[in-house]
């Protein structure tokens, strides 16, 4: 297994040099992008032109923000703690840098006569190293809101911790069904499993469905696209940021380049989540399925176009999420995190790894039947005897009104309470201002 | 990065990508070791433990472990590290520790024994492993075809009893802690948010948000009550704990300073 991995680290340094440029320069521009991309796209949602001024078709307007951002007042708030207040935008970016060294943007290419793959390195770990980083990343946030010494940037950033800590947990648990199927963690071989399309047989009919993740993990693949809204901190999830109950959250009372480095790592994290969501669950570079049946679309420098292609159109459901979902409240946030999503994974692992169990194994036809069949009775016997908590509603007592208060069925309309008294309207009460009367007779 | 991969399939003699990087990473170790002892800030003294947790992460991955390198990265500091994070930042930022010694004499007596222990097991480890050669390190890692498979081969054959009941141990302690921690109430006692609501727009209750101070007033000070559209002072804009100020019929008073 190892063997593929020894192509990596046995670059010349210009080549490590060049490569380190590629991704902070890929990772830079898709940010200056994703800026210009988020607001075109929310603007046509609602509506408006958006940005539209600076550069072709208002191109650059996120890098003009750039600047002007650099030549704001650096202000540094009285009660803070210096030290941490500067170091905390520093990790937050570090982190969101050092996570995408693993993500591979291409297959082995030629430059300058040296061979070698379009991605910084590899390790036997590299999807464990992502993960790192961005538990890692969180004390940027956390440190941000403490350093700042005032309420609000404390509370999101507890906000923050406390979310990002769940919601890595229910991604881990989603990644875990990906390092069972692929046999590994490393980035490229999980890329080289997903290569091959896979044939199903459901009743007799031959379904050919592509090797990507995305379609054999379902439920994985949806966890972690969750879990990495909530582990982003976006919308509907951006409660560290809540402007209506926490003014900026955590950066509040960051200003200059420090904000500027807040706001980089976050969008950074986006690229990185939906760089990764590529790699492990949508065939990584590899062209999808139009595009594969020419020979020459894996090869040479193209896979990098098609991995770009998918990160975008990751980072539009994101943005497609901001532009249409209202922001959760928190405590049926985290409920939905660590009651909803963590239990759902392992249960989902739990049942991949039976499959796989019972994949490997020599039984009849029956006996798999037995095996398959029998969890899901006891599930079911379980679910149907489940003792029912809720009150039956009480029958209302009128004629022709169901127990729901509708009158015609489910679809019926609903009628109010028959003895409900009729408060006095309020605008009844209203002392009516009058005018002076006003003669309208012409005096001499 | 690149250097850990090639140690990580073979560890055998120290190469210069590994050397130099424990050298840079090990002083920064011992550095924040001592400097998470002498932070008065506690939050300081969490943040130095976390640099070192994190050195020594590195440290393990050097030494041909990459998986429970990184595991010490995403438990230890990026999960247990931010829970006391968690707790010290709602201490307060500015509570640090008194300095004022209970025990007389007990810092230098402390300072000469941790000094005295850490010769001691310097020395000790020193003359036990200082010469020796790491042996095997490249057959345990790809005896069953790397690092994590070798790690999860044990696991779940060899150790699996030992593993099995130190989980057991762990989600005994989680469940404890949550039992502890947990405080039952009675379901007419928990205030739901459609309650909540009823209470909000209940009679007497005004539903909006309280006028600013100030707003339609003659002064824009926060003992000035808000002025509504009809005219009258809404107390409700006021903060209760602000002194109601009136002007004693003294201080009212022409004070001979106008022109006549």
């Amino acid at each position: 297994m190892d063997d593929k991995l020894t192509q990596f680290g046995q670059d010349v340094w210009w080549l490590v040099l060049a490569k380190v440029l590629l991704v902070f320069v890929f990772l830079v521009l898709m940010t200056l992008f994703a800026i210009w991309y988020e607001r075109r796209v929310v603007a046509r949602m609602q509506v408006r032109p958006g940005p539209n001024r600076v550069g072709p078709a208002g191109l650059l307007q996120s890098l003009a923000d750039g600047l002007k951002l650099a030549f704001k007042e650096d202000i540094m708030p009285k009660m803070a703690d210096k030290a941490v207040f500067f170091i905390a935008p520093v990790i937050s970016t570090t982190c969101a840098f050092t996570a995408f060294a693993v993500i591979p943007f291409g297959p082995t290419v030629s430059v300058f006569g040296e061979k070698t793959p379009i991605q910084l390195t590899d390790v036997p770990v590299a999807v464990l190293l992502v993960l790192a980083c961005s538990s890692m990343g969180i004390y940027g946030i956390v440190l941000g809101g403490w350093a700042s010494g005032s309420t609000y940037p404390l509370l999101g950033g507890l906000r923050s911790s406390a979310q990002m800590i769940s919601y890595e947990v229910a991604m881990g648990l989603s990644i875990v069904a990906v390092f069972m199927t692929a046999g590994t963690m490393s980035t490229s071989q999980i890329v080289d499993a997903q290569k091959d399309t896979q044939t199903l047989t459901l009743g007799g009919f031959d379904l050919t469905v592509p090797g990507w993740y995305a379609f054999l993990l379902i439920p994985s693949f949806l966890i972690y696209a969750i879990a990495a809204v909530g582990e982003t901190n976006r919308a509907p999830f951006d409660l560290p940021e809540a402007e209506s109950e926490l003014v900026g959250g955590f950066h509040t009372e960051y200003s200059s380049l420090k904000f500027a480095l807040f706001f980089l790592a976050e969008y950074i994290n986006m690229v990185t989540v939906s760089g990764l969501a590529t790699t492990l669950f949508l065939g990584g570079w590899r062209a999808p399925w139009p595009i594969s049946l020419w020979d020459g679309a894996n090869q040479g420098w193209w896979p990098l176009l098609w991995f770009t292609i998918k990160v975008l159109l990751l980072l539009f459901v994101f943005v497609w999420l901001r532009g249409t979902l209202p922001r959760l409240r928190y405590d049926q946030f985290m409920r939905f995190g660590w009651k909803v999503l963590i239990p759902l994974s392992l249960l989902w692992i739990l049942t991949l790894a039976g499959i796989r169990v019972v994949q490997g194994s020599d039984l009849t036809v029956q006996a798999r039947l037995a095996v398959v069949g029998g969890p899901i009775l006891v599930a079911l016997a379980i679910w149907m005897f489940w003792p029912d908590k809720r009150k039956a509603i009480e029958d209302p007592g009128v004629h022709g009104v169901d127990a729901a208060g509708r009158i015609g069925g489910t679809e019926g309309f609903p009628v109010p309470p028959l003895n409900l008294e009729v408060p006095v309207s309020p605008r009844a009460q209203r002392v009516l201002g009058e005018r002076e009367t006003v003669s309208t007779s012409k005096e001499s | 990065m690149n250097g850990l991969v090639t140690l990580a399939a073979a560890a055998g003699e120290v190469k210069g990508g590994e050397a130099a990087t424990f050298y840079l990473l090990a002083p920064i170790a011992v550095i924040c070791a001592i400097g998470m002892v002498w932070a008065r800030n506690a939050v300081h003294s969490a943040l130095f433990l976390v640099v070192t947790m994190l050195c020594l992460g590195v440290f393990y991955v050097l030494q041909a472990g990459p998986f429970i390198g990184m595991v010490q990265i995403i438990v230890y500091t990026g999960a247990i590290m931010m829970l006391f994070l968690f707790v010290l930042m709602l201490v307060g930022r500015d509570a640090s520790d008194s300095l004022i010694e209970t025990l007389r004499g007990q810092r230098m007596t402390a300072v000469l024994l941790g000094l005295g222990f850490a010769g001691l097991v310097a020395t000790g480890l020193y003359r036990a492993l200082g010469n020796l050669d790491s042996v095997g390190l490249t057959q345990a890692n790809s005896v069953h075809g790397g690092n994590v498979p070798g790690i999860a081969a044990l696991l779940f054959t060899k150790y699996v009893f030992a593993f099995e009941v130190t989980s057991a141990l762990l989600i005994t302690a989680a469940v404890g802690a949550m039992i502890l921690a947990h405080i039952e109430k009675r379901p007419d006692q928990k205030i739901a948010q459609p309650e909540r609501m009823r209470a909000r727009f209940a009679p007497d209750n005004y539903p909006g948000p309280k006028p600013g101070p100030g707003v339609f007033a003659n002064s824009t000070s926060v003992a000035t009550p808000a002025v509504l559209p009809d005219g009258t002072q809404s107390e409700r804009s006021m903060s209760k704990i602000l002194p109601q100020r009136e002007l004693t019929a003294a201080e009212a008073a022409p004070k001979g300073t106008e022109h006549q």
